[in-house]
C-alpha cells in the first residue's frame, strides 16, 4: 500500500492575498484509507478538498496524488470521484444518464458502462431506479445515486464534501453505515470532509481536526478522543471539562496544576516547565462520583443541575471554582441519592487529566 | 349504518359537507372580487378592443345598406347575363334615395374598390336620372353609358351583396378575389405586404438571434459574479430600459448617420475613406443595430432569472467526471439553461415582430416593418378595417408561434423570474 497516496507538500492558500485559509499543510492520505477533514466553518477545510478536486489551485506548494503532481492538471483529468453537497446531479438527467456521465466522456463502450452503472446502482441498492429524474427520488436515494455516480467510474480517490448535511438525523446516520461499508468492500481511498464530529467519528480510519488553516491533529478517532494534543482539539472532540491553572511542579511524568488554591494532579502533554499557564482537560465520563481511593485527585463540589437523559444522568456541579463542570452519571440504583444542591465527592486519575496548552 | 357515518354534522347541526361549501364559496367571491377590477380592465381594454378589430376588419356593411333593395332583387339573378328589369328598378329607387341624401359619392367610392371606372358612371347616372321617366329602367340606365350594359359591372355589384367580407385579410397577402370568385395573387410588381411580413419574420428572427448571441454570455456574467460587481452590471444592463425607447432610438440616430459618430470613428481609424461613409442607417441596418440593443433586455432577464438557480457545483460535477469545460458547460449547463432561452427569445421575437417607432425612425425604406404598415394605413389612408385586418394576422402569428413553441418546447418549460 502507498502510504503517500495523497500528499499536501507545504500547501499555502489564500483567496485575498491577505488571509492564508490554509497555512502550511502537510498530510499524508495512505491508499484505501478514509480520512475525514473535521473541523468548524471557515477552518480551510473544504478548501483543502477543493484544491485536491482542482476546483482551487494552491498559491504555494503542491499536492501529489498517487507521486504525480497535480496542481497543473485541470480537474476533468485527474479522475477523483466527488460527492458535493447538495448531491449535484443534473436534474435534466435520468438516474441512469447521469450514472452514464462519467462513462460516455470516456468513451467506454455501452454493453460495459451498462454493467458499470448497474453494479454501481446496487451498491447503494437502487436497482430499478435507473429511469427516475432525480427529481422524483427523495434525499437519501439523490445521495445513493450521487454516491454511486462518483464510484461508477472506478476512481482510485473519492472526495466527499459534506454529503450528509441536507439529511435528516435518522437518514444520516444510516447513511454513514452505508457509506463506509462501501469503502470496506471496494476499498477505494476516500477524503471526507465534515463538520459533524459523531459522523466522522463514526467513518473514519483517521481525523484531521482543522482549525485556523492548520491540521491542529491527525489520528484515528479513538486517539483523538481519548489523546487530544491540545486544547482546541480537546474541546471541540466530544464533551470536555477544563481547568485553567498554572503548573506548580512537574516530575516523574505527572504535574502539579494550582487551580483556585488547591492542587490537582495531572498529566503534563504539553507543558513543560513550572509556571507556565496551563488548562487541563478532563472528559466527562472519567471523573466518578464515590471515588476510590486509588484514584490520586479527588475533590468535593455542589451540584447545580440535573438532567435525566434515559440511560445517564447528567449532572453540573461547581467544582473548584467551575461551576460547567459535567458528569455523566450512569441512572442504577446506586446513585439514586443525586439531589440538587447537595455536596458530592468527585475523584479521577491523573493520567485521564490532560495538561494542555492555555488558549 | 354506512350513511350515518358518511353525513358528517356540524355542532349547528348542517351537514358538514354544506358548510364547507358555503365557506368556500365565500372565499371564491372574496378572490374573484379582488381580480375583478383586472378583469374588468382587461376586458374594456383588451378584449373589446380586439373584438372590435375583429368586427371592422371583416365589416363591409357601407355598400350593403346603401343598396338594400337592389341586393334583394339580384339574389333570383344567376349572375351570368344581364339582370332582369327588376333590378335595374330596385337599382334605381336605392340610387334616387342616395341621392337625395347626398350619399351616391360614398358608393361611387366603394365599388370603385371593387372595379375601376364606377366613378365617372355613376356621377353620369345621377345627372342623368333627374330626366328618368317611370317604368323601364333597364333601357334607360343602359343608355346612360356602356359601362352600365356591361354585366361585369353588375357583377360587381353582385360582390359587395354580403355585409361580411374577407378581402382585407387576402389584401393584406397580396391576393384579391377576382371577377370569376377565385382567389389570385396581384401581380408581382405590386405584392408589398408579402415583402414586408416575410421582412418582418426575417428581422425578429435575426433580432432574437442577435440578443440571445449577446444576452447568454451577459447573463452568465450576472449569474456568477460575487455580488457588487453583478449589481453594477446589472444596472448597465437595466440603464438604457429605465432611458425612453425615443431617446434611445435618436441616440441610435446620433450614432449610425454618415456623419454620426461611428463613421466618424471609422474614418478617423482608417478604416473607411471619408467620402465612401456606409450607410448604417435608414436601412436593415440600423433596424437591426437599434432593435436588439432595445430588446437585448428582455433576453438578459429571463436568461438570468433562470441561470441564477443552477448551481455551480453542477458545472463542477460535469468537470470531477471527467467532461472537459466544453462537454459540461453543453451537456449539462446549456440544457438547464433552455427554459430561460425559450422564455427570451419567444419574448424577443414577439416584441420584435410588432416593433414600431424604431423601424419607423431608423428604418428608412428597406428596413420598416408590417408594424409600420399597419400605422400607415391607421393614419394616412384611413383604411382602417384594413389596418384592423393586418392586426388581427399579426396577433394570428404571434398566437402561431406561442402554440408551435408549446408543441416543442412545452409552455410550462418557460421562465421569467
Amino acid at each position: 500500500m502507498n502510504k503517500e497516496f495523497v500528499k499536501f507538500d507545504k500547501v499555502d492558500k489564500s483567496y485575498d492575498g491577505k488571509i492564508l485559509v490554509v497555512k502550511d499543510l502537510q498530510l499524508d492520505i495512505e491508499e484505501g484509507e478514509f480520512v475525514t477533514m473535521l473541523g468548524p466553518s471557515g477552518s480551510g477545510k473544504t478548501t483543502c478538498l477543493m484544491m485536491l478536486a482542482g476546483f482551487e489551485t494552491p498559491t504555494h506548494g503542491e499536492i501529489y496524488l498517487d507521486g504525480r503532481a497535480i496542481s497543473s492538471i485541470p480537474p476533468h483529468k485527474r479522475g477523483i470521484g466527488m460527492v458535493f453537497q447538495n448531491y449535484a446531479l443534473f436534474p435534466h438527467m435520468t438516474v441512469y444518464e447521469n450514472l452514464a456521465f462519467p462513462l460516455r466522456v470516456r468513451k467506454i463502450p455501452k454493453d460495459e458502462a451498462d454493467k458499470k452503472i448497474d453494479k454501481a446502482l446496487s451498491m447503494v441498492s437502487l436497482q430499478g431506479f435507473a429511469d427516475r429524474m432525480p427529481g422524483q427520488l427523495s434525499g437519501g436515494q439523490q445521495q445513493r445515486v450521487a454516491v454511486a455516480r462518483s464510484l461508477v467510474f472506478d476512481p482510485q480517490l473519492v472526495l466527499m464534501d459534506e454529503p450528509l448535511g441536507a439529511l435528516d438525523k435518522n437518514l444520516r446516520e444510516s447513511m454513514q453505515y452505508e457509506i463506509k461499508h462501501i469503502h470496506e468492500s471496494i476499498g477505494v481511498t476516500v477524503v471526507y470532509v465534515t463538520h459533524d464530529q459523531s459522523e466522522a467519528l463514526t467513518m473514519s480510519n483517521r481525523i484531521a481536526v482543522f482549525n485556523d488553516g492548520k491540521v491542529q491533529q491527525l489520528s484515528s478517532p479513538d486517539e483523538l478522543y481519548e489523546k487530544p494534543v491540545n486544547s482546541f482539539v480537546a474541546e471541540f472532540i466530544g464533551e470536555n471539562n477544563t481547568f485553567a491553572g498554572e503548573v506548580s511542579d512537574i516530575s516523574g511524568g505527572k504535574c502539579k496544576v494550582k487551580v483556585a488554591n488547591t492542587e490537582i494532579l495531572a498529566n503534563p502533554i504539553s507543558v513543560k516547565g513550572k509556571g507556565e499557564k496551563t488548562k487541563i482537560s478532563l472528559r466527562p465520563e472519567r471523573a466518578l462520583i464515590n471515588p476510590s481511593d486509588k484514584m490520586d485527585n479527588i475533590h468535593s463540589g455542589k451540584i447545580e443541575e440535573v438532567i435525566y437523559h434515559g440511560d445517564h444522568t447528567r449532572v453540573r456541579i461547581n467544582l473548584l471554582g467551575n461551576d460547567q463542570f459535567i458528569l455523566k452519571v450512569p441512572n442504577s440504583s446506586a446513585n439514586m441519592d443525586i439531589k440538587l444542591g447537595k455536596d458530592i465527592k468527585i475523584g479521577w486519575n491523573s493520567d485521564d487529566a490532560r495538561a494542555l496548552d492555555p488558549k | 349504518m354506512s350513511s350515518e357515518t358518511n353525513q358528517i354534522l356540524t355542532t349547528d347541526g348542517i351537514p358538514l359537507e354544506v358548510s364547507l361549501k358555503k365557506a368556500e364559496r365565500r372565499n371564491k367571491i372574496k378572490a374573484f372580487l379582488l381580480v375583478a377590477p383586472l378583469l374588468l380592465f382587461l376586458i374594456i381594454t383588451y378584449v373589446f378592443p380586439i373584438g372590435d378589430m375583429l368586427m371592422r376588419s371583416v365589416d363591409d356593411k357601407m355598400v350593403t345598406e346603401m343598396l338594400p333593395k337592389t341586393f334583394k332583387a339580384m339574389e333570383k339573378w344567376d349572375g351570368k347575363e344581364l339582370p332582369e328589369e327588376e333590378v335595374f328598378a330596385a337599382f334605381h329607387e336605392d340610387f334616387i334615395k342616395l341621392v337625395k341624401e347626398k350619399r351616391e359619392g360614398k358608393l361611387s367610392t366603394q365599388l370603385n374598390y371593387t372595379k375601376n371606372g364606377f366613378k365617372s358612371i355613376i356621377k353620369k347616372l345621377r345627372r342623368k336620372s333627374k330626366s328618368f321617366e317611370e317604368g323601364n329602367y333597364k333601357e334607360q340606365i343602359m343608355a346612360v353609358h356602356k359601362r352600365w350594359a356591361d354585366v361585369e359591372y353588375w357583377k360587381a355589384i353582385k360582390r359587395r351583396a354580403p355585409a361580411i367580407t374577407g378581402q382585407k385579410y387576402l389584401k393584406g397577402m397580396d391576393m384579391y378575389k377576382n371577377e370569376s370568385g377565385e382567389i389570385v395573387s396581384v401581380e408581382e410588381d405590386r405584392r408589398i405586404h408579402r415583402i414586408l411580413w416575410l421582412r418582418t419574420l426575417e428581422i425578429a428572427f435575426f433580432v432574437t438571434l442577435f440578443c440571445f448571441l449577446m444576452a447568454y454570455p451577459i447573463a452568465h456574467l450576472l449569474a456568477t459574479l460575487p455580488m457588487k460587481y453583478s449589481n453594477l452590471l446589472m444596472i448597465c444592463v437595466l440603464l438604457p430600459f429605465w432611458t425612453s425607447l425615443l431617446v434611445r432610438t435618436a441616440s441610435w440616430m446620433i450614432l449610425l448617420q454618415q456623419q454620426g459618430v461611428v463613421n466618424d470613428f471609422f474614418v478617423w481609424i482608417g478604416l473607411v475613406a471619408d467620402n465612401a461613409r456606409p450607410e448604417m442607417m435608414y436601412n436593415k441596418t440600423g433596424t437591426y443595430v437599434a432593435m436588439t440593443q432595445i430588446l437585448l433586455p428582455f433576453m438578459v432577464l429571463p436568461l438570468y432569472s433562470v441561470m441564477k438557480t443552477i448551481s455551480p457545483s453542477l458545472m463542477r460535477a460535469g468537470k470531477s467526471l471527467g467532461g472537459t469545460p466544453i462537454v459540461a458547460f453543453w451537456k449539462v449547463y446549456f440544457p438547464l439553461t433552455i427554459p430561460g432561452i425559450g422564455a427570451g427569445c419567444l419574448l424577443c421575437f414577439i416584441l420584435a415582430i410588432g416593433y414600431y417607432i424604431t423601424p419607423a425612425l431608423v428604418g428608412g425604406a428597406s428596413g420598416t416593418l408590417i408594424s409600420n404598415q399597419i400605422a400607415f394605413h391607421m393614419k394616412s389612408t384611413l383604411d382602417w378595417s384594413f389596418a384592423s385586418a393586418m392586426g388581427l394576422m399579426l396577433l394570428a402569428g404571434v398566437l402561431a408561434i406561442y402554440w408551435v413553441y408549446n408543441k416543442l418546447v412545452g409552455i410550462d418549460n418557460i421562465k421569467l423570474g
